[in-house]
């Protein structure tokens, strides 16, 4: 059985902050790291690798992105990935979902085009938008689940359970499909050591447009259909009164206060 | 790409200094600017630069194909209460603003109706700014699926060439959309906070990247229908007009059992019936620093007694201590209520996006650093564990005596 598993390289978010004075990224000690979500289907992967050893479940990494995106690779390796493929090229820089999901679909038709299963994080924690890997679904033509917490295979079928607004439900969808993960009991484990040495013999290829066959027409900024149009800093905010240093009862009244006097509390 | 002139370029480094992404530098030998690997063509430079030395080659789309595209439409998404379907606010929200650029832009307001039996929803969306409602029923549009709603709405799509597209950015909300969009080759913006239109008469959208830290404004030059989604309680509900008049399309809805390839095994709801945060007027919202789960007994009295929904950050559902339906932020839920009391919550970016258009803003910390503060009308550095027992001593005291 073979399934991919899409990764993304992102930088530790909480730390990218705008310098309201020129507008521009302040990145500095910025950390690029893989997407947590992306551990996430990569821990339920390695999960179903040991529960169904029967079925010689071999684990594809493959990410789009600059060269130092590798790293990511390299990562998804000592995670229990058993090869890495990073699908760069100056060509595909400019790329929105459209065209990422374009480039990801030719990198997984042209790797791994017998797929039985693509497990994706559910959004990357830069952009947040959740969106590539339902738009890689549908080009590759196979259905989606997304906001997995739990993949089961059952024969052909793979059973997720899915969260939902009101809590969960439980798909069922026959393979080949693509299942995107939030955490669900899935963690972002640190490797073994011999995990570790492992992964230094497995193989990790780059490939460009060319290597793919890919019509450059079909990718990078010409390909997306969204631009961005400009980037600025979100208005500053100020915070209102401060009560510091009370006893516990004297903080409780001032907040008793400021609610009867916001009038949330009636009397 | 992005081309530089060297013959235009002076070296100046203004370029060097308005990259948001540290991708183009001025070369010291040359004093020429070069691009570099992690350029992503946001075109920012491009404006800055006075000597015209920097260009992007985009393509353009006749002003004529463009104008065959005509009405926003809007995603009438529903849920299921207490047995009955009802619509989700979400809809109505994105009616209110859908009417707003419907009007800028001189054309309808249509909402995409799927469902098995779900007509009797429809003089309601007349009535909060549609002009038509395309009805679509099918007995297997009874429950939401990808692929029998991506299919009906595309085909929607297609025929009525719309040149906006809204949908709410729920989970199924941000499983449909991509979907279209893949489908149809069209450009999708997620979480937009703020839509207009601009001078071109394009769809100006705008959403925060890397966690709100910073905004982006979003164009679709030369694809349409111009697509987005919204999160919900982004934007205010419109108050329904009962006078307002307007029609009800009735589409024939092709589906095959086979077409719809995932299956509902089970449905489980995890949640307290009749919590929705979203739509809560009060909430109140833990953090880490609750510090073991059994400290949501007094956290649960304490809304009990304001009349709050308790609600939390992510940690707390990462440690299993509260559902998922009940986060705040980012990878949860965005809510807006009249106030939003926040315990022990530190304030990261990613859960500060999910609560800040609250109307009051009410946090308690003990760490008088913690970013909460900057977004909070009233703020008390404190111990949460202290202050909710006096505090609801105190309340129970005041409602005595009065």
């Amino acid at each position: 059985m073979k399934i991919v598993i899409l990764v993304k390289q992102v930088p530790e978010a909480d730390k990218v902050a705008v310098d309201p004075e020129t507008g521009t990224l302040i990145r500095e000690g910025v950390d690029s790291i893989l997407n947590p979500y992306c551990e996430y289907a990569l821990d339920q992967a390695a999960k179903l690798k040991l529960e169904f050893p029967e079925l010689n479940i071999e684990i594809t990494a493959i990410t789009m992105g600059p060269p130092q995106a590798k790293a990511v690779l390299y990562r998804c390796l000592e995670l229990g990935a058993d090869k890495g493929y990073l699908l760069s090229d100056r060509k595909f820089a400019g790329s929105d979902v459209w065209a990422t999901s374009t480039a990801l679909k030719e990198g997984v038709m042209h790797i791994e085009p017998d797929f039985d299963l693509i497990l994706a994080g559910k959004q990357a924690i830069d952009g947040d938008t959740a969106q590539v890997p339902a738009e890689t679904a549908e080009q590759l033509g196979v259905p989606q689940i997304t906001y997995g917490v739990d993949v089961k295979l059952n024969g052909k079928r793979v059973e997720v359970k899915r969260e939902t607004e009101i809590g969960y439900q439980v798909l069922s969808v026959r393979m080949p499909a693509l299942v995107t993960m939030s955490k669900g009991s899935n963690i972002r484990r640190i490797p073994s050591m011999k995990q570790v040495l492992d992964s230094r013999s497995k193989p990790v290829e780059t490939l460009t447009a060319a290597d793919m066959n890919i019509d450059e027409d079909k990718i990078g900024l010409k390909a997306s259909p969204t631009q961005v149009d400009k980037i600025f800093a979100p208005p500053a905010k100020t915070g209102g009164e401060i009560i510091e240093g009370s006893d516990p009862k004297v903080a409780a009244k001032k907040l008793l206060d400021y609610l009867v006097e916001n009038k949330f509390i009636k009397g | 790409m992005l081309e530089v002139d060297i013959e235009a370029c002076t070296g100046c480094k203004v370029c060097e200094k308005v990259c948001p992404f540290g991708a183009i530098v001025v070369v010291p030998e040359t004093k020429k600017a070069k691009v570099l690997d992690n350029c992503t063509l946001c075109g920012t430079c491009v404006n800055a630069c006075s000597f015209d030395a920097l260009s992007i080659e985009r393509k353009a789309i006749s002003e004529e194909d463009l104008a065959k595209f005509n009405k926003v439409f809007v995603w009438g998404e529903w849920e299921k209460k207490d047995g009955k379907i009802v619509i989700k606010n979400v809809a109505l929200e994105l009616l209110g603003k859908g009417r707003e650029l419907a009007d800028k832009l001189g054309e309808s307001l249509a909402v995409l109706l799927l469902g098995k039996e779900v007509e009797h929803l429809a003089q309601n969306l007349i009535h909060h700014g549609a002009d038509i409602v395309y009805l679509c029923e099918h007995e297997l549009l009874e429950e939401y699926s990808t692929d029998g709603y991506a299919t009906v709405i595309s085909t929607v799509i297609a025929a009525e060439k719309p040149s906006v597209v809204l949908y709410g950015a729920t989970p199924n909300g941000r499983d449909l959309a991509p979907r279209i969009a893949g489908r149809l080759a069209l450009g999708l913006t997620a979480d937009c906070t703020g839509l207009d239109i601009n001078e071109n008469r394009q769809l100006l959208q705008t959403r925060p990247a890397f966690g709100g830290n910073i905004m982006a404004s979003i164009l679709s030059p030369y694809t349409r229908p111009q697509m987005s989604s919204v999160r919900p309680n982004v934007f205010p509900k419109p108050k329904p007009d009962e006078n307002r008049t307007g029609e009800i399309e009735r589409v024939d809805v092709n589906l095959k059992p086979l077409s719809i390839r995932t299956k509902i095994i089970e449905e489980i709801i995890s949640h307290e019936e009749g919590i929705n945060i979203e739509e809560a007027q009060i909430l109140i919202s833990v953090g880490r620093g609750i510090g073991s789960k059994e400290n949501f007994k007094i956290v649960e009295d304490l809304a009990k007694e304001v009349g709050g929904t308790v609600s939390g950050s992510r940690a707390l559902v990462d440690l299993g201590w509260l559902p998922h339906p009940q986060q705040v932020g980012q990878s949860g839920k965005t809510v807006a209520p009249t106030l939003y009391i926040a315990f022990g919550i530190s304030g990261a970016i990613q859960h500060l996006v999910g609560m800040t258009s609250s109307d009051t803003i009410i946090a308690v910390n003990n760490d008088v650093e913690a970013p909460i503060f900057k977004v909070a009308d009233f703020g008390i550095v404190g111990n949460m564990h202290e202050i909710i027992p006096e505090f609801i001593q105190l309340l129970k005291e005041y409602k005595q005596k009065n």
